[in-house]
């Protein structure tokens, strides 16, 4: 596991941006080669399409050859609902470049048999030859997707009933009415994200360093879903300084020391060398 | 080989969609607006050809629902080859941004609407000129004591009602629109009837208080034609036909305004325009010499000098009309009001779209309506190409 601890939420942006670029050139896609990339949706990554478009209307990075598997969507909710998680991939990151509609999936919440649509989720990333790079991000409860606290750490894509503090902090999408919220969710599971060959979770904020100690500091523990990844083989934590507040300084200090071998991540490096910058 | 999608994009450019200029890619496919979320998701399609647009700005097309002739040609006058003057016309409008247009007859003798009203069909626009949208008549049924440049000896009274308008008319099927004075004998009914027709009933060249303004309202007229110009000045104890602009009946009135900067005082348009944001209607009302040089052209059966621009009844100071086109009005109606960029470009688009009660397919950029939009340049609005069905029907040459 690496923790990479950076000024604030815009150095993260750019840092996670650079690092998905470098793995895709790496990866050197084309025909029949794609390279398959987990997303996440919410406000923590944001930044990182922003700068991940930036990057492509540069003409440094083209998603023609990109697969992805988005990690959740709402039950009910129609697509075009300003707070569907269709909606946000395609005003936020879609539209603005190159990927095939085809290659991009995101789980239908108004599918007519939702386990169908969630066992089909899973066969279409088996089909793709599995995630790359899944990117996710966390719920000040450390949950990743809509794996609540309490989800089972091996869990498949499957629906999910949100939690109370879920519907609460999300009412205020829906006007302040938690009756608006949906209250269930298709979500990749997290045995769905530990297979990818790698995973980088997001964190930023200080309502989120609570979770983060207890992702990276304390054992696997299922009420704090994310703490799986401490057992992933390539996971990279990315945090701003904030996030670090409930850390111990003795970790911050050790994470710290490691940064300018963390750096090369994302520049030049080969990946088969990168892999060994722990 | 992909099969084709029959898919435009277009890239790189501002649009005016819902009250604002964002920038966003425009679809469109088989003439109509399309969603490329919905292409996207559903149909996981692409475009087949993308457009750069270089940072201009998409609008609608422009509606110029008053329009007497221009580049030498007179709608009301030129009986003897009414469809080429409407085709020169139609054609010369799409370099000013128009892609649907109601030709517009004055009041004329009898013969005349037979024998031209006929041949003023609606069509379809495209290369070969902007969409008529169907003809609207000015007159003969408007006041005597308004008639501006209107000939007297052909004003009449609808006495009896949408009777005395076929005698005169003949068959209403190319007309969108009637002009007339509320307060004559038997103009109640024929509003009544009009509008039971789908004909839309505009007001004006009228001394009708607001009173029997209202009542023409409540009738089903929704239109005032060229507001303040051939009416009643606003009076405080009677504001006449202004007064719909403030009235208190529930339904819309759209107004017409000729915003050339001469008919109309910019603080006048700023006063209807406050108070009536929604309702304005930009219209053109321009003439026969619209295009033309300095020089005597006819409107009707009269003689029209123009000078410096402007057109009067030759030998007089009375304004016929004005030479100005419905994308030069935007600019000016911009300046005077000091508005919004997307307000101007409403006027002339959205606003007659609705007036005319078509804004379910034209007068706006929504996905579903015909692709009939302008390619401006946002700074000085010039026009850079128009598109009628999705199709370029014009294309600037500089």
């Amino acid at each position: 596991m690496r923790l990479i601890i950076l000024e604030d939420a815009s150095v993260v942006a750019e840092w996670a941006a650079r690092f998905v670029m470098q793995r895709i050139t790496h990866f050197k896609p084309g025909p029949g080669r794609h390279f398959v990339l987990g997303l996440p949706t919410g406000g923590t990554p944001l930044g990182m399409y922003k700068k991940l478009i930036q990057f492509h209307k540069e003409g440094k990075l083209s998603f023609k050859y990109v697969t992805t598997f988005n990690m959740d969507e709402y039950v009910g909710l129609p697509r075009d609902h300003p707070e569907s998680y269709h909606y946000y991939m395609w005003n936020e990151f879609f539209k603005h470049v190159d990927i095939e509609p085809s290659n991009a999936h995101v789980l239908d919440g108004n599918a007519p048999d939702l386990v169908a649509e969630c066992n089909r989720f899973e066969d279409l990333i088996k089909e793709a030859g599995g995630v790359h790079l899944f990117i996710g991000g966390i719920g000040p409860d450390g949950h990743i997707a809509f794996n609540e606290p309490g989800s089972s750490l091996v869990s498949r894509t499957r629906v999910k009933t949100l939690a109370y503090d879920t519907l609460e902090a999300n009412k205020r999408f829906f006007g302040n009415d938690i009756s608006k919220v949906p209250r269930q969710a298709l979500t990749v599971g997290v045995g769905t994200v530990m297979d990818a060959k790698e995973v980088m979770i997001l964190i930023t904020g200080v309502h989120k360093s609570l979770a983060l100690a207890k992702a990276v500091e304390e054992g696997v523990n299922h009420m704090w879903t994310v703490s799986a990844f401490q057992q992933h083989p390539q996971t990279i934590f990315v945090c701003d300084e904030d996030a670090t507040l409930e850390l111990r300084v003795k970790t911050v200090k050790y994470f710290k020391a490691l940064s300018e071998e963390h750096q090369k991540m994302i520049e030049e490096a080969p990946v088969e060398v990168q892999r060994v910058l722990h | 080989m992909k099969t084709k999608s029959g898919l435009t994009r277009f890239h790189n450019c501002y649009i005016l969609r819902n009250r604002k200029i964002v920038k966003e890619d425009f679809w469109i496919r088989d003439g109509k607006i399309e969603n490329p979320e919905q292409v996207f998701y559903v149909e996981q399609l692409e475009a087949d050809i993308t457009v750069d647009c270089e940072d201009l700005l998409i609008a609608p097309g422009f509606i110029d629902i008053q329009i007497n002739g221009g580049w030498g040609v007179d709608f009301s006058y030129d009986s003897e080859n009414v469809e080429d003057g409407i085709k020169i016309v139609a054609k010369k409008l799409l370099a000013h941004g128009v892609t649907s247009f109601c030709p517009t007859m004055v009041t004329s003798a009898e013969e005349k609407y037979h024998n031209i009203l006929p041949r003023i069909k609606k069509q379809q626009g495209g290369k070969h000129g902007a969409s008529v949208l169907g003809v609207h008549l000015e007159g003969p049924f408007i006041s005597l004591a308004k008639k501006g440049a209107h000939m007297e000896e052909y004003i009449r009274i609808p006495e009896k009602g949408l009777k005395s308008l076929e005698n005169v008319y003949g068959s209403l099927e190319n007309v969108l629109i009637v002009t007339l004075a509320p307060e004559l004998q038997g103009a109640t009914e024929a509003i009544k009837s009009l509008t039971e027709l789908g004909i839309k009933v505009a007001l004006g060249h009228s001394s009708a208080s607001l009173a029997e303004g209202e009542k023409a309202v409540e009738c089903g007229a929704n239109l005032i034609t060229h507001l303040f110009n051939a009416m009643l000045p606003f009076h405080h104890r009677d504001p006449g036909l202004v007064g719909l602009l403030a009235s208190s009946t529930k339904k819309q009135v759209y107004y017409g305004i000729i915003s050339d900067g001469i008919h109309t005082h910019p603080a006048a348009l700023r006063i209807a325009s406050r108070t009536n944001p929604e309702g304005l209607v930009l219209v053109s009302d321009a003439v026969a010499a619209q295009g033309l040089e300095d020089g005597n052209h006819r409107i009707g059966p009269q003689l029209v000098t123009v000078e410096d621009g402007r057109a009067y009844v030759t030998g007089t100071k009375t304004l016929c009309g004005s030479t100005t086109a419905l994308d030069d009005c935007i600019m000016t109606l911009k300046k005077s009001l000091d508005c919004s960029l997307e307000y101007a470009l409403e006027a002339a688009s959205l606003h007659p779209a609705k007036a005319l009660g078509i804004e379910h397919i034209k007068g706006n950029l929504n996905f579903g309506c015909d692709a009939d939009f302008v390619i401006l340049d946002p700074k000085t609005l010039k026009v850079i190409s128009t598109w009628i069905s999705g199709e370029c029907v014009y294309q600037s040459q500089s």
